[in-house]
């Protein structure tokens, strides 16, 4: 079970979260602008990174907010939780630095 | 004590303490400090199982949690009974009842010993390669043989009466293993004011120190200095100590799983305490502390009772006072064998030879030996073994091959050296790296903050355990953020072993008509292995799966590496190329009872009852599970069936007035100066001018366009709606709020709370229901003008407020009364007790169910799977059609979504009215076509209905509204049913009765 940093809370145990998929996939402000393709990107299109993947987490048993960790998902640790709204920090800002 | 095996003094138990325990029904004695296993010996027995696949009769192999062979069951009463446990770990206490496995009739005779008669035919991959076809004999006789064949121990039949226990816990350091290196790493990390865990999966704490007689440490003897530290220990209050206690998982991020057992020790186990607890320890810095294990020779014949291991036996004998045997032939690769030799020939076991494989053996184990006068004979073998139930000897050779020598014994002690114990360390996800010298993987990069010390990670003389601890000790406290102490080296002297080994089989293991077994517990020999690299087998995890080896419950403690020795011979690939086969939890076997711990019976999972609930069951109703709620289904009356209540409940409700507990109903309270704009952006409904007080119909998509859930919301106030769910999907819904809120418009100003469990909803349904609930409010106006179908009100019913919806799920006049949770019950009965003079009735879900089907009503999750969306459903009035967007707008504009051959919503009568089709059923055009039929729908919905005196179904059913009146066909077991497509609202077209 993952140990992960709430931003808000500290470091809680998985089970009080819900994961969230892919992090910074802003939903287009006028969607009907888009073509099929761009939106069936937008809805579908994911990323499937090897190693540090950003991504959404909600602690949805604890203070209800969604943040965005960087994970490693390869060795599954943990590289950073920051706040919804906040920039993906750069590689060197991450535990161990660059992931 | 009479028996002969049981020296006179010596070792760890209490002779002057005598323990009575049976055998097969065989009453038999042990004393303090025995394990079943050391009892057993004690007492000269050996046989103590048959093997799994052949039936051969097996000894005692190990002293440890490796243990392939002597795996038993151990009966408390006839509702505790634990199958395969390892004798050798099965500590005695007085009365213990323990029974061989895997026989028939007895032990002795067994007859499934005939499959070793005819192995030459069962050989490696038999399964796959026989019982592969007619399909036909799978059923009737492959499986039921496979069945009664296969498996070890019996499942207890009762219900396990114990209690189990789990705790959460947290630490600075973990150490798994109290042997040398881990007593040393605890030392270290407790004295630096860290907060310590030591776990072993012994009785006690000590390791390869409980059978050592001569080494010292600090100038005192190895057992009193292992006294003193445990006294430190266990004086100090950080430290907690847990024997008994195997560390069986290394999950992410430190998190380790501990099994305590906690009375299975016990001759009478107090009631105040549980079993078993499994520990969940989440640390900060792990130290692994494992220790090795030793490996057997494979040479023919060496899995006959009274051949074990060399170590395990000099265990029996320093730690447990017993001797393996009287005269014992010794075959080795390892010098630690020849201290085995020495400890045994001192308590008066005759050595009657030792054999080594290796051409020198020069340590001061050996050297001891030659000048103790000990008959050693280098590069020598054994060819064969003789003996049915027991040993009686051995066949020595040159290991260049000659003539082989008979040589009689009642033991033959085995050692190809040690195998350092990784399987936590691989668990955690750790890289293992074979070392050429030490001819073994250690652990290499860590993926977890741990590391490893001692033998586990290839290190064997005592002084360098003990000093390799105490640095690993260091290095977690460093680590964890504490000051360690200054490093300081213990003095302590033992006898180097040095670290030789053998892997794979020796010469013989190929020879016709040998048997030299590589994994014991699931009977797979040398020449399996070798039949699967000439079957083209090449990668060790390939190999594993068709052979079986190192897949039975030991996960090849013994096995795994001479299985690559093997492997790796055969094919003329070196060791690391062949590969490892992952380590994976469990270390050892782990009950369900330790892993359910608590979650058992009415704490397996939460149970949601509404404050309707007790009334419902006083009134005799039937109850369903929807999610975790209970739900009255139906209100049998003096021994009606479902369908009987249920035809009854619906014509009271369309007649006269019903009453549904709808409190499991989902309720969102969405707030704030943006509510009327959030909820626009999220449901396809407009809600703009919607005004306070009244109500409407919501639908809400994912933004892939398709139906995600739906319910009734009010608009309380300008900036507060009343928003409900379906039952299940409360959760979900709120969750996906949430998400669009937070994430995408952080900009709107709304609060979100769930206020499911906040309110009773007491839904009154039925022509007299305005009558019913006149009575009983205070301030409200229940005219069909004041309040008409979809609107609300607030104010008071029975002296609480409510917040009172007009609305229907049935088609009829209805309300549905919003109070307090805490008042349910009381408003509940006093709207029951109103509408007895109308004949009112309880209905339940089935009742509810068949009314909204009447109206063509969906649900969600019955009449939507995933892929429906409104147009689908017939919803399309819903849809705000001026809104610029709403979660689910754009993906509805794709082609796809509007293709007219798309499923859609319909109604379904069968020509012969009485017949219900099954819901699930697929539908085709065409009945008379071949198998398999193109289906172009299914049935979502199907009930008989009493108001209509005829079944009804609801359908998906493609381009299904351009179908009215066709002819459709529901193919089932009993032939196809004729089905005519009607509309899917089959009462009240007109709507009159809601409007009432």
């Amino acid at each position: 079970m993952l140990l992960i940093t709430c931003p808000y809370c500290g470091p809680r145990p998985e089970l009080e979260f819900a994961y969230g998929g892919q992090a910074h996939i802003a939903r287009p402000q006028q969607p009907a602008d888009l073509n099929d393709d761009a939106w069936a990107e937008h809805l579908y299109m994911r990323d499937n990174a090897k190693g540090a993947h950003a991504e959404r987490w909600r602690h949805t048993h604890g203070c209800a907010r969604f943040f965005n960790a960087v994970r490693d998902t390869g060795s599954d640790r943990i590289l950073a939780t920051y706040e919804t709204g906040t920039p993906r920090p750069a590689a060197g800002d991450l535990v161990g630095g660059a992931a | 004590m009479t028996s002969v095996y049981r020296t006179k003094d010596g070792g760890r138990i209490q002779r002057g303490k005598p323990l009575r325990f049976t055998f097969d029904g065989r009453a038999l004695q042990g004393v303090e400090g025995d394990t079943l296993a050391s009892a057993l010996l004690a007492n000269g027995i050996h046989l103590v199982g048959r093997s799994f696949k052949y039936h051969r009769p097996r000894g005692i192999l190990s002293a440890g949690a490796d243990e392939p062979n002597a795996l038993v069951g151990v009966r408390r009463d006839a509702a505790r009974y634990t199958p395969n446990l390892r004798a050798t770990q099965v500590e005695l206490y007085d009365g213990l009842e323990a029974e061989s496995q895997n026989r028939w009739p007895s032990l002795a005779l067994d007859t499934g010993a005939l499959n070793g008669l005819i192995s030459p035919f069962i050989p490696a991959g038999f399964y796959y390669k026989t019982f592969m076809w007619p399909r036909k004999a799978w059923d009737s006789l492959y499986e039921p043989f496979i069945r009664a064949a296969a498996g070890l121990g019996r499942a207890p039949t009762q219900a396990d009466p114990d209690r189990y226990l789990n705790r959460y816990a947290h630490c600075d350091v973990l150490i798994a293993g109290a042997g040398p290196a881990g007593l040393s790493a605890a030392l270290t990390a407790a004295r630096s004011g860290a907060r310590v865990i030591l776990c072993d999966e012994q009785s006690e704490f000590g390791g390869s120190l409980l059978a050592e007689t001569s080494a010292t440490i600090e100038g005192l003897p190895a057992q009193v200095w292992l006294q003193e530290a445990i006294a430190e220990l266990a004086g100090n209050p950080r430290v907690v100590l847990l024997p008994r206690t195997t560390a069986f998982g290394y999950f992410a991020h430190n998190l380790i799983g501990l099994n305590q057992r906690v009375t299975d020790h016990l001759a009478v186990p107090s009631a105040e305490q549980p079993r078993e607890r499994l520990w969940q320890v989440r640390a900060k810095e792990v130290i692994l502390c494992a220790g090795a294990l030793e490996r057997p020779l494979v040479f023919p014949g060496n899995d006959r009772p009274g051949i074990l291991l060399a170590d395990s036996a000099r265990t029996y004998l320093n730690r447990y006072g017993v001797r393996p045997g009287k005269r014992v032939v010794i075959i080795t690769a390892h010098d630690g064998a020849y201290r085995a030799a020495l400890d045994l020939h001192a308590a008066g076991v005759e050595i009657a030879a030792i054999a080594d494989v290796r051409a020198t053996a020069d340590g001061p184990a050996p050297q001891a030996a030659r000048q103790a006068g000990l008959p050693i004979r280098l590069r020598t073998t054994i060819t064969g073994t003789r003996g049915g139930l027991r040993v009686e000897g051995v066949s020595l050779a040159a290991m260049d091959g000659g003539p082989s020598q008979s040589v009689a014994c009642d033991a033959v002690l085995m050692s190809g050296g040690f195998t350092p114990s990784v399987h936590l360390f691989s668990q955690s996800r750790g890289k293992l790296d074979w070392d050429p010298a030490a001819q073994s993987f250690l652990p290499g990069r860590s993926a977890e903050r741990e590391r490893s010390a001692g033998a586990s990670r290839g290190l064997f003389g005592l002084a360098e355990v003990l000093a390799d601890g105490a640095a690993a000790g260091a290095d977690a406290v460093a680590a964890a953020g504490l000051t360690p102490p200054a490093p300081r080296r213990l003095e302590a002297s033992g006898i180097d072993l040095g670290t030789d080994g053998f892997l794979g089989a020796l010469p013989g293991a190929g020879a016709p008509g040998a048997k030299a077994f590589v994994d014991w517990q699931n009977d797979v020999t040398a020449k399996d292995l070798l039949l699967a690299t000439r079957e083209g087998f090449r990668s060790i995890e390939h190999i594993k799966r068709y052979t079986t080896t190192g897949m039975a419950t030991d996960q090849g403690k013994t096995s795994n590496m001479n299985a690559l020795g093997v492997v790796s011979e055969a094919l003329g690939t070196p060791i690391p190329a062949v590969g490892l086969t992952t380590f994976r939890m469990p270390y050892t076997p782990v009950t369900f009872g330790s892993l359910a711990a608590t979650s058992r019976g009415v704490l397996f999972d939460p149970v949601r009852t509404t404050p309707i609930h007790d009334w419902a069951a006083a009134q005799g109703a039937v109850f369903e599970d929807v999610g975790l709620w209970k739900r009255a289904r139906y209100f049998p009356r003096g021994g009606e069936d479902m369908d009987a209540a249920v035809a009854r409940e619906c014509l009271a409700v369309r007649s006269g007035v019903g009453v549904f507990d709808a409190t499991t109903l989902g309720k969102i309270e969405v707030v704030g100066p943006d509510a009327a704009k959030f909820m626009n952006r999220l449901y396809v409904n407009a809600w703009t001018k919607l005004a306070p007080g009244r109500s409407r119909y919501g639908v809400l998509l994912r933004d892939d366009g398709f139906i995600f859930d739906d319910g009734v919301v009010g608009r309380v106030a300008e900036d507060r709606f009343h928003v409900t769910t379906t039952t299940g999907g409360a959760p979900r819904v709120l969750a996906m709020m949430e998400d669009y809120l937070q994430t995408e418009w952080p900009d709107l100003n709304v609060w979100l709370t769930s206020t499911t469990e906040q309110w009773a909803v007491i839904a009154v349904q039925g022509p007299q229901a305005r009558q019913v609930l006149e009575g009983l409010v205070e301030g409200i106006d229940l005219s069909a003008e004041a309040l008409p179908h979809m609107s609300l009100t607030e104010g008071k019913i029975c002296g609480v407020p409510t917040r009172l919806f007009r609305m229907s799920f049935t088609g009829e006049l209805g309300f549905e009364v919003n109070v307090p949770t805490s008042h349910g019950r009381a408003v509940w009965e006093a709207i029951w007790a109103a509408g007895q003079p109308h004949g009112m009735v309880a209905y339940g879900t089935e009742t509810m169910h068949v009314l909204r089907a009447e109206k063509g009503y969906i649900i969600v999750g019955q009449e939507t799977d995933g892929t429906v969306t409104p147009d689908d459903a017939g919803l399309s009035w819903a849809i705000g059609r001026t809104k610029a967007d709403y979660v689910g707008k754009r993906s509805l504009a794709r082609e796809a979504m509007n293709a007219p051959d798309r499923k859609q919503l319909v109604g379904l009568y069968t020509q012969n009215p009485s017949v219900v089709i099954e819901e699930g059923s697929q539908v085709v055009a065409d009945a008379r076509q071949q198998i398999p039929m193109r289906p172009i729908g299914h049935v979502s919905s199907s009930y008989m209905s009493a108001t209509l005196g005829r079944s009804i179904a609801l359908a998906l059913v493609s381009g299904g509204r351009a179908r009215m009146g066709q002819t459709l066909f529901v193919p089932t077991a009993d032939g196809e049913v004729a089905v005519t497509v009607t509309s899917p609202v089959f009462y009240d077209q007109e709507g009159v009765r809601v409007n009432a």
